[in-house]
């Protein structure tokens, strides 16, 4: 049942005429609460939430750090898939869907590199450190930066999603390291507070903003993956009859 | 609201230029990526109507 459900899913949103409907279905709700939910934790965790009992306020970074680290994360697993899938079989949505996660993810990891490099001035002393954790985001900022250069190098778009689909795979093993760089190597980096499963060890009183936010930011990726992908897809599709009535 | 006052609220203990800074940085580079990626359809649509005319002037 679950596999079928799948599998007509693959199908239909690897039609470029069925995502765009489907992204102008979703778009016009997902960004109104994506915005209202990023703000909302934002707010919360800047001016209602406890200080922290070490860092004083300076670990209010933290609401918009750990949403853009672990978002450029999830996005660089996503343009993996979508680049195994272009790669493998070929698919066309999954050539766009390629170029449209990079600039969001990259603007993430931009993010959370710089809040960070702030953020360890008051806490560690040092803007910067070359140590697992940062240098592996570093890398992955590059990354997304080398799957967009990619993309505009090659003229052929066909060809272009699947060697940078191909960047993209071989670039997951990275999104690994940063994982658990904080585990294998000594870094300055703290661990993770916030899990999925067990016990969190961050204040509910700081964890439920954090949330907010984290879910606030990954609903706004979503809408930018959406609009630059639907963007593509009528633009590759201009010859067909679907697109021609959009225009 | 945890602070006292708005002024508290700016001044974050001493850590007022890292936590703005930081929220400044991230919410401008947001707000770009959005709206490039909102624009970029219209775009598209303007390069097809353009291409569409160009084609129906060399028919003609």
């Amino acid at each position: 049942m679950m596999w079928t459900t799948l599998k007509r899913w693959y199908h239909q949103l690897g039609s470029p005429r069925f995502f765009y409907r489907f992204s102008s279905v979703v778009l016009p709700w997902l960004f109104p609460l994506a915005l209202l939910v990023t703000l909302v934790g934002l707010v919360w965790g800047l001016a209602f939430a406890p200080p922290d009992y070490q860092q004083g306020n300076s670990y209010r970074i933290i609401f918009i750090h750990v949403p853009a680290a672990s978002g450029a994360l999830l996005g660089y697993i996503a343009m993996g898939v979508a680049g195994l899938v272009a790669v493998v079989w070929r698919m066309k949505m999954a050539e766009v869907m390629i170029g449209a996660i990079a600039p969001f993810g990259a603007a993430l990891a931009a993010i959370a590199l710089f809040t960070g490099a702030v953020w360890g001035k008051p806490t560690w002393g040092t803007y910067w450190q070359w140590d697992a954790r940062l240098t592996s985001m570093l890398v992955l900022f590059f990354m997304y930066l080398g799957v967009i250069a990619l993309i505009k190098a090659i003229p052929d778009p066909r060809q272009a999603g699947r060697a940078a689909g191909l960047l993209a795979l071989v670039g997951v093993i990275n999104v690994v390291i940063v994982k658990y760089s904080v585990e294998w190597w000594h870094t300055l980096h703290q661990g993770q507070t916030l899990k999925l499963t067990g016990d969190s060890t961050i204040d509910p009183a700081m964890k439920w903003p954090l949330i907010l936010s984290m879910f606030g930011v990954y609903g706004l990726y979503a809408c930018s993956v959406l609009w630059r992908a639907r963007a593509e897809a009528l633009w590759r599709e201009r010859r067909s009859k679907w697109a021609g009535e959009q225009v | 609201m945890y602070f006292e006052s708005f002024e508290a609220f700016l001044a974050m203990g001493k850590h007022g230029p890292y936590v703005w800074t930081a929220y400044g940085f991230s919410l401008v580079l947001l707000g770009v990526e959005l709206v490039r990626a909102w624009r970029r359809h219209g775009q598209v649509v303007q390069q097809i109507r353009r291409q569409q005319r160009r084609e129906s002037q060399t028919e003609e």
